[in-house]
């Protein structure tokens, strides 16, 4: 459980530079959230790692989910002080239709491949990333499969015909 | 005609010649799954292209299609060196959304089982270092010694690879007199064979000029690349999960937490073998303080009920019909729990929206995560250098891929 004040001096650490990017902080069980606006998400997350009172260096996972009911795709960035063993999570909101967000591998080499899982799966384009293609499925693959629209099995498929497992 | 034209210096186009080799995807000196095209200057890499995803299996999608009880067998096939962990660390973060209390003996049981399971995992990846450098008698010494570990699963959940241990809340069953046995006697033999491991191989010459400064990363690169586990001990970083947000009572225990400087084979090596012993001394301090009281806890929605009962009892029958029919709403929420898999930090990031499958469960495989630094990590060195840290790295395919 993270204390008030270390709460607080994230929010404030944040806003200090970045004035009206929150839209929404707080605790989600037992890890802090932050809602942040999809613009400077980079920004903030680079004077995260850099501020001498936050130092969150450390990228522990980054990947996409989309809500279909709101056409949104949300980002959500997990950051760790291992130093101070405090964690933070970042989340934003893309337009399901065009997802859009700066690449974050200029501040972490990890991002590289967690960006392309996240555009592999959920079509998110992260701007600025060297090499931005498919990673677990195969390149012609025309959908994005974690999308809620897509069922379990592939629809698009004409190769198989086994009416009884419900294609 | 005009003599100056011959006499004029040829430009030579000075342009390397460069080969390019495709390492994998089924080779046998890459353990798993992985391409690599290796662009090579005689028998210096040069530059390498990774390609992964050749056993994808989709497992986030599956589980977004599945109730949670049936989701452990998919986590068994992320890191099968080490199921346990996997399964244990799924039950924790389900667990966690619900909110409920586990009783300490189960907490103690899950510390046994998943120290049993990192044994395995260090010394499958320890003996194939040994293999590769040269040495396969370690190799099978050890591999004996897992053998035994399998036993001891099999005596606790009938499996011994992919094992699908526990359920949501503890254990189907206490822990058998035949598995204490076991596991008592695996206590006793492993640390002779692995002592005799360690004569073999720990101060070895030819081990140990082969391995030291091969394959290294420095700390700040690795916390750059999210290295988590072994690889990022190796580099000089104390960071263990366990240690830092202990969970199932790891707080009741007193262990050390190797570092190497380097971050080389050698010091992958040399932690996980200092891990192996620590494991030991873990499992043995769990048997000692081993509290009394039940081996589940008081989940029915998720604890299938005793078979005799089922056929007697309404709530009973309810309950069964339900957890077997995949008809459990779990409340709405969003945990993220994370246990010190076998690699390093295994993440379940779990969201629920009230439904009986999870709306989204995104898995933090480590294997994921550092597999990307390898290309920098045997830029410049040889092609047999190039397998030894793949090795040591404990690249698992089936975590790497899901």
């Amino acid at each position: 459980m993270m204390e008030a004040a270390t709460q607080e001096k994230i929010t404030s650490v944040i806003n200090e530079k970045f004035e009206g990017e929150i839209i929404e902080a707080g605790m989600v069980k037992d890890f802090f959230t932050l809602i942040v606006k999809k613009e400077k998400i980079v920004d903030i997350i680079r004077h995260l790692y850099n501020h001498s009172e936050t130092k969150f260096q450390y990228l522990t996972t980054m990947f996409a989910v989309h809500y279909p009911d709101q056409n949104q795709i949300a980002m959500v960035y997990q950051l760790h002080n291992l130093a101070t063993n405090q964690r933070v999570r970042l989340k934003i909101f893309l337009p399901a239709d065009n997802p859009t967000t700066p690449t974050l591998t200029t501040v972490f080499s990890a991002a590289n491949w967690m960006e392309r899982e996240a555009y592999d799966f959920y079509g998110v384009i992260s701007e600025g990333h060297p090499n931005l293609k498919r990673i677990l499925n195969v390149e012609d693959m025309l959908i994005f499969p974690m999308r809620k629209e897509y069922p379990l099995e592939d629809q698009t498929r004409e190769d198989k015909n086994d009416l009884m497992f419900g294609r | 005609m005009e003599a100056s034209a011959d006499i004029a210096p040829k430009v030579v186009k000075d342009e390397k010649q460069y080969s390019y080799l495709n390492l994998g995807p089924t080779h046998p000196a890459t353990h798993g799954i992985f391409q690599n095209v290796l662009k090579m200057d005689g028998e210096v890499i040069v530059d390498s292209t990774p390609t992964i995803g050749y056993i994808h299996r989709a497992f986030e999608k599956l589980a977004e299609h599945r109730p949670y009880n049936q989701i452990t067998p998919i986590t068994d096939r992320m890191n099968y060196c080490s199921s346990p962990i996997n399964n244990i660390g799924w039950h924790m973060t389900v667990e966690k959304l619900l909110g409920v209390e586990i009783p300490k003996r189960v907490q103690y049981l899950r510390v046994i089982v998943m120290e049993l399971a990192r044994i395995t995992d260090h010394l499958v990846c320890n003996a194939v270092i040994g293999v590769d450098t040269g040495a396969l008698t370690g190799f099978v010494y050890l591999f004996q010694q897992r053998e035994l570990v399998y036993e001891i699963y099999e005596e606790i959940c009938g499996a011994r690879l992919t094992t699908n241990m526990g359920r949501i809340g503890g254990f189907e069953r206490d822990f058998s007199p035949k598995a204490w046995e076991k596991i008592n006697r695996f206590l006793h033999e492993f640390s002779v064979v692995l002592k005799e491991f360690e004569n073999l191989l720990n101060r070895n010459r030819i081990f140990m000029d082969r391995t030291i400064g091969c394959g290294g990363i420095s700390a700040e690169r690795a916390l750059n690349y999210s290295f988590s586990g072994v690889n990022l001990r190796a580099a000089g970083v104390d960071y263990d999960v366990r240690a830092m947000n202990p969970y199932s009572s790891y707080e009741d225990f007193d262990f050390i937490i190797p570092v190497g400087t380097n971050g080389d084979v050698y010091d992958r090596f040399m932690v996980r073998q200092e891990e192996m012993w620590q494991s030991l001394s873990i499992i043995k301090q769990a048997m000692q303080k081993l509290p009394e009281g039940p081996f589940h806890a008081k989940v029915p929605e998720f604890y299938l009920p005793p078979k005799q009962e089922v056929y007697n009892n309404m709530e009973a029958l309810i309950y069964h019909f339900k957890i077997v029919m995949g008809e459990t709403d779990v409340p709405k929420g969003e945990v993220y729990h994370c246990v010190e898999g076998g690699n390093g930090e295994l993440g379940f990031y779990l969201i629920s929206d009230g439904g009986r499958q999870p709306f989204r469960l995104h898995l933090r495989r480590p294997c994921f995560i550092y597999y990307q630094a390898y290309s920098e990590m045997i830029k410049g060195s040889m092609l047999s250098d190039a397998i030894l840290t793949m090795s040591s790295m404990n690249v698992i395919a089936g975590e790497l891929d899901a």
